[in-house]
């Protein structure tokens, strides 16, 4: 900026404040001030109905219990399992999709807008229709598969692996064009000359892709790898609506549990425990992969 | 050669793998009871309008969908009104501790809810807000902040500063060249970031669940994920119910397919 600004500093430094400060008290009361207060609960004893029993300190009384509770523990089995998998398969699917809508042809933009249409479902919607589809008597899937053969119709979401695997499938169909999206934002600022080199010293599809594409697309599929991972460890919608934890555990995802706990059993020590593990887990995955984004970015700035 | 089929494959797949299975919910919400019952169940519709009727009548569906609507609309309203001065902020100001608070806010878009739930049901229940629609609009704007002001930031970044600068000189203050030389500016980022916390704001189920328990209160998520029939599911209703809660989306994307994209991507680049 050149030359002094006629309007007085202190008086811009206000409104400054004035313009900051709203959008930070609202998120300091619902979002900061919560994460603190579960964490203050989780270092008490309190059941939701017996008041006569108070809120006695136990430290981290909790805390030592999860780590014994073997529901806990297949849930975080189940979280983890869920998180790989979809993630991985969402971002193979971005990648593929967001290599088509990256190409110039007609109506594209009509295709962008039919991918974008699972991204822009109700998750709650697409679990039942992915619960429907998979339903032992009236489902697509049986009748796809077996026509009129009646007496085979299989009831997919009574076996646990299968009803995991339903759960990830209904995920990746919903979530794939987001992960797509961030994709595509990476394809477009690979600069066009960079491919016409490549393919003036002869270069295949496929070695072009390999050799160019994909290494630059780096940050942004690790972006992509963020985001995608960080929603699939809050996963909560597709099992309550899909299979409610079940069969057996075998959807049982920590999300779901910190919910039953919480508010289905009403152990508000012990549920608000089971959140702030989660939530550690998450903002120590976060600042690793940000760390790790924020490298790959100054390789790139330094190629 | 090769290439182009290739890509055909390719838009074919994408766009099917996308739109077939939402397909059969649609055909479902146009069959009859006995269609939906058959065994094997039938693949094409009559045309029947019932579902559409009992889901409208004996489902109350037209009451979600009013709820639905005046959550998502507050919410959007509001969250503008708190992000666009503070993302302006951000963008342009000398504002101390900027880029702790632009951490915080990324931290917080990505806080799991349940961190969040249980204190928020408290904080609720002294304020007078569970089973008010306004109890449930308060943590969305705060859960739709971070996102708004992340968009409309690195959107008011690209516009040119030269204008906002001679304005300076003149002697406008901050508010007065947000309101009268960069917000007109910045009506795409402002409709993009509306879009995205409209869409939030619509699809959003887990604070719903919890912040409202009355039938009369409840958003479309909740009254579609708690359907339930007499005797058995009835599907032909949910997926007419389904269909009437993702219409308004399907037009969303159709018109502003554009602006979603950009807006995605826009964090992405930036990040």
């Amino acid at each position: 900026m050149t030359g002094a600004p006629p309007v007085p500093r202190r008086r811009e430094g206000l409104a400054t404040w004035a313009m900051v400060a709203p959008a930070l008290a609202i998120t300091m009361v619902f979002a900061l001030y919560p994460v603190v207060d579960s964490l203050w609960l989780s270092l008490h004893d309190i059941f939701v109905g017996i008041p006569q029993l108070g809120s006695p300190f136990v430290g981290f009384e909790n805390y030592i219990a999860l780590f014994r509770d073997p529901v806990a523990r297949q849930a975080l089995v189940v979280t983890l399992a869920f998180v790989i998998l979809s993630t991985l398969l969402e971002l193979a699917c971005g990648l593929i999709i967001a290599l088509v809508i990256h190409e110039q042809f007609q109506g594209r933009g009509l295709v962008r807008a039919a991918i974008l249409i699972p991204w822009a479902i109700p998750t709650v919607v697409a679990s039942q229709l992915w619960r429907y589809i998979f339903n032992d008597q009236y489902g697509f899937a049986n009748l796809l598969l077996f026509g009129d053969r009646v007496t085979d119709y299989i009831p997919w979401l009574a076996y646990p692996s299968v009803a995991f695997a339903v759960v990830v499938l209904a995920d990746v169909w919903k979530t794939s064009s987001f992960a797509a999206l961030l994709i595509l934002a990476g394809l477009q600022v690979i600069p066009r000359d960079l491919y016409d080199a490549a393919r003036v010293d002869g270069a295949t599809m496929w070695q072009r892709f390999w050799h160019i594409t994909l290494p630059l697309l780096k940050p942004a599929l690790l972006l992509a790898l963020l985001f995608r991972t960080m929603d699939a460890f809050r996963v909560f919608d597709l099992v309550f609506v899909m299979t409610q934890g079940g069969p057996g555990d075998a959807t049982q995802v920590l999300q779901y549990y910190g919910y039953q706990t919480l508010f289905t059993e009403g152990r508000v020590g012990y549920g608000s425990a089971v959140s702030v593990t989660v939530f550690l887990m998450i903002m120590a995955l976060s600042l690793t992969y940000l760390r790790a984004i924020g490298s790959s970015l100054l390789e790139r700035r330094r190629a | 050669m090769k290439g182009r089929l290739l890509l055909a494959t390719g838009i074919l797949a994408t766009v099917g793998l996308s739109l077939l299975p939402f397909l059969w919910f649609v055909l479902t919400s146009f069959k009859s009871q006995t269609e939906i019952e058959a065994a094997p169940p039938a693949w094409w519709p009559s045309g029947s309008l019932e579902f559409y009727r009992a889901a409208l009548f004996d489902h109350h569906l037209f009451n979600y969908a009013w709820n639905s609507a005046l959550v998502a609309g507050s919410t959007t309203l509001l969250a503008l009104l708190f992000a666009i001065p503070a993302a302006y902020a951000l963008a342009r100001l000398t504002v101390p501790g900027k880029q702790g608070i632009l951490a915080l806010l990324l931290c917080v878009s990505m806080f799991p809810q349940m961190a969040i739930a249980g204190p928020i049901w408290r904080l609720l229940d002294s304020l007078g807000g569970l089973n008010q629609r306004w109890g449930l609009v308060l943590p969305y704007v705060a859960l739709t902040l971070p996102l708004a002001i992340w968009i409309l930031a690195s959107f008011f970044k690209e516009l040119p500063p030269e204008l906002e600068d001679a304005a300076r000189v003149d002697g406008c203050g901050p508010w007065s060249i947000l309101f009268r030389i960069t917000l007109p500016l910045a009506t795409p980022g402002i409709f993009t970031a509306a879009i995205l916390i409209l869409i939030y704001a619509w699809n959003e189920f887990f604070f719903a669940l919890l912040i409202l328990t009355q039938p009369e209160q409840q958003t479309l998520p909740v009254g579609i994920a708690l359907f339930q029939g007499e005797f058995t599911m009835p599907w032909g209703e949910l997926a007419a119910a389904s269909v009437v809660a993702t219409l308004p989306l399907i037009g969303v994307v159709l018109l502003c397919q554009r602006w979603i994209v950009s807006g995605l991507s826009a964090g992405a680049v930036k990040g």
